[in-house]
């Protein structure tokens, strides 16, 4: 009697966490939730009535199909892969870093001073590393300053940090329309950099991707070998532990967002010095907020990002492609980049747990 | 002068109206210890999705759409997508536990995807862009409650604007009587406050968790149509929400989680968004435009600086309630 009421008890399903995971079993989830994702997405092309395996085929033809669209598609990874970092220095310490998006802006605003104003005025080596010193600058201290106000009074840097995207936004839009817009110009644009300021390229790409390839290596040292690296990893954890434990939090914060922006005026840089060779509101196009899909796919590991970073390029390239050849629109990318990353994060949680089924049969659920 | 004023109102209200769809839909989310940052996103989804809702009954019955129903059918689309950005929200968080700020933004990049894809798609496929015929048009504009709009000053101030400003009104007094005055309501926030308290008091928090996130995603899916069907007068405009969904968010903070003190707030944001047209500085208008945003900054700054305990947000928001982890 009694153990018929228990195993009324039991719900259908229950959840437990793992104590452990072998590395294949976390991959292999992983690997079902992607091909899920891009059945998902295959379902969707479907219901455009367009055919879902020619769609992957253009998409990947759109990435590689000649050097020149594997040119493309490096150039898309770069700033990509540069603020991807530079956000996992905030995310790393929980702090909500949005405004990546803006720090591009204000990098690329920096830059562009010294590239449209100076650029017959220097020789070529200083104008370029003068342009992305003030970058860099440009973009740490727009990231300084929602650290300065939540190190002070605990200021939501989620709002502040978005905010700022939009406040950097409309002064690309000042720019273009008062004082840096092109002589002879009816339309409200800026001028196009001289030769002298633009990016010498490397094996067909400007060398951008030689930094940040650097970076990756570099990050991964800051991460994983230094103190500072540490003091992120601890005040990520639980701020008060860091503070027991005698770091100081506010000191942490504003150095961490200051690297943090630093690196996303870097990515604004190089795209406008590498790849745009002006400015327009379109320059951080979206990759400030992208960037934050990649850092978290990777679960912050430089490395990860490099192949995160790349597999979304493909990603946005071949949706242009599939503009052209297939007539759906090339906002399908952001889409498709959403619903991937829907299921990937899903999919953590049966890494976490394991499933029961009433019965007693152990099922570990893919 | 006071002619300026009266309009100034008038179009602040009207300009406000998203926000406060907006701001209620993220107060109920939130009230329920979640903190949902895709609001941008399901407001793109409420948007393109009443829009196209609307074409396409005009579309099936031919010449003689009825604006009313029009209307309607976009009211309720919008809420049923927004709904359903919110459930795949609260399926990640309250199921499978993910971290909530992450799945907010992942819904923030879907959500303005969605939008604009099906913008463009549906607007392609319909010979150039998505637009509503004229009788849907016009149950959009504002409706003059007769007698009542014709007292002067008053009748302009209160009575001529269009049907979902009062259903945005009505949405937050029901919402405030809900939260201070309904069993349900008190429940819902013992939720947001302490879910291990409630459930031990028996209160079944996934429920409530859930219902509260997916209608709260509904209503900001409105929010997201009023953008499409009256600020852009039934045309489907590509990145039409830009920002709305984030102001949203940041009202919340500012009408400190309270439904009624939204209406205020959002009027005062409304205000700003419209300033220019309406009061000349000797600045570019791009100051102009920047002036919510940097607003925002200030008030977020200065609300951070003097914290009080009774109107701060639920307690519980941005962690995830594992009954087995307590």
């Amino acid at each position: 009697m009694s153990s018929i009421k228990t195993e009324q008890q039991v719900p259908l399903v229950r959840m437990v966490k793992r104590d452990t995971i072998t590395q294949k079993k976390t991959w292999t989830i992983r690997a079902v939730a992607f091909v899920c994702a891009l059945l998902t997405g295959a379902l969707l092309i479907l219901f455009l009535g367009k055919n879902p395996v020619q769609a992957y085929m253009d998409m990947i033809q759109g990435a590689f199909g000649s050097s020149v669209l594997r040119q493309e598609t490096i150039k898309v990874a770069i700033p990509l892969l540069i603020t991807a970092i530079g956000i996992s220095f905030a995310f790393k310490m929980k702090f909500w870093n949005i405004g990546a998006e803006g720090q591009i802006l204000l990098g690329a605003i920096g830059a562009g001073y010294w590239g449209f104003f100076w650029a017959d005025r220097l020789p070529k080596v200083i104008l370029i590393i003068v342009m992305m010193l003030s970058a860099i600058l440009m973009g740490g201290l727009y990231g300084l300053l929602p650290a300065l106000c939540k190190a002070k009074w605990g200021t939501n840097e989620t709002l502040f940090t978005l905010m700022l995207n939009y406040i950097a936004l409309y002064m690309i839009k000042y720019l273009q329309n008062g004082p840096w817009k092109a002589p002879r110009s009816s339309f409200p644009k800026m001028a196009m950099l001289q030769p002298e300021a633009r990016l010498t390229k490397i094996l067909g790409v400007h060398w951008g991707w030689i930094a940040a390839l650097l970076l990756v290596i570099l990050a991964w040292i800051y991460f994983n070998k230094t103190k500072q690296g540490y003091e992120i990893s601890v005040v990520g954890e639980s701020n008060n532990t860091a503070r027991y434990a005698g770091i100081n939090v506010g000191k942490v914060f504003r150095r961490t967002m200051f690297l943090s922006g630093a690196l996303a005026g870097l990515a604004g840089f190089l795209q406008v010095a590498g790849c745009d060779f002006t400015i327009t509101e379109t320059t951080a196009g979206g990759v400030g907020f992208t960037a934050i899909t990649v850092a978290w796919l990777a679960h912050m590991n430089p490395y990860g990002m490099l192949g995160v970073a790349f597999f979304i390029a493909i990603l946005e390239r071949g949706c242009n492609q599939i503009e052209t050849t297939m007539a759906i629109p090339a906002s399908v990318s952001s889409l498709l980049i959403g619903i991937i990353l829907f299921f990937m994060l899903g999919c953590e949680f049966f890494i976490n747990y394991r499933l029961i089924f009433r019965g007693g049969k152990e099922v570990s659920h893919a | 002068m006071l002619n300026i004023i009266l309009k100034l109102i008038v179009a602040a209200v009207i300009a406000g109206t998203p926000l406060l769809l907006g701001a209620l839909g993220e107060i109920l989310t939130e009230k329920s210890g979640n903190t949902n940052l895709g609001v941008e996103g399901m407001m793109y989804m409420g948007a393109v999705s009443g829009i196209a809702g609307a074409y396409f009954y005009e579309k099936a019955v031919g010449g003689n759409a009825n604006g009313v129903v029009g209307a309607l059918i976009a009211l309720l689309i919008s809420f049923l997508i927004g709904a359903f950005g919110a459930l795949i929200y609260a399926f990640l968080t309250i199921t499978l536990r993910a971290n909530q700020n992450v799945t907010g933004l992942t819904l923030t990049i879907f959500g303005t995807g969605f939008g604009n894809f099906f913008g463009d798609y549906f607007g392609k496929k319909a010979g150039g862009s998505l637009v509503v015929g004229d009788a849907i048009k016009s149950a959009f504009q504002g409706v003059s409650i007769p007698v009542l709009s014709k007292i002067p000053v008053i009748g302009k101030l209160l009575f001529n604007y269009n049907w979902i400003v009062y259903f945005a009104i009505l949405v937050a007094i029901a919402m405030a009587w809900f939260f201070n005055k309904s069993r349900v309501g008190l429940n819902l926030r013992a939720v947001g406050e302490d879910p291990g308290t409630a459930d031990a008091a028996g209160i079944n928090v996934t429920k409530y968790k859930y219902i509260a996130t997916v209608v709260g995603g509904g209503i900001c899916g409105i929010g997201g149509m009023y953008i499409s069907m009256v600020s852009q007068g039934g045309v489907w405009v590509y990145d039409c929400v830009s920002g709305y969904g984030w102001l949203a968010v940041a009202l919340v903070i500012f009408a400190t989680w309270d439904s009624s003190r939204a209406i205020l707030v959002a009027l005062v944001f409304g205000a700003l968004k419209i300033m220019r047209f309406y009061v000349e500085l000797p600045i570019p208008s791009q100051f102009y435009d920047m002036a919510p945003y940097i607003v925002t900054i200030l008030v977020l700054i200065l609300t951070s600086m003097r914290e009080s305990r009774e109107h701060a947000q639920p307690k519980s928001c941005g962690t995830n309630y594992f009954r087995e982890e307590r």
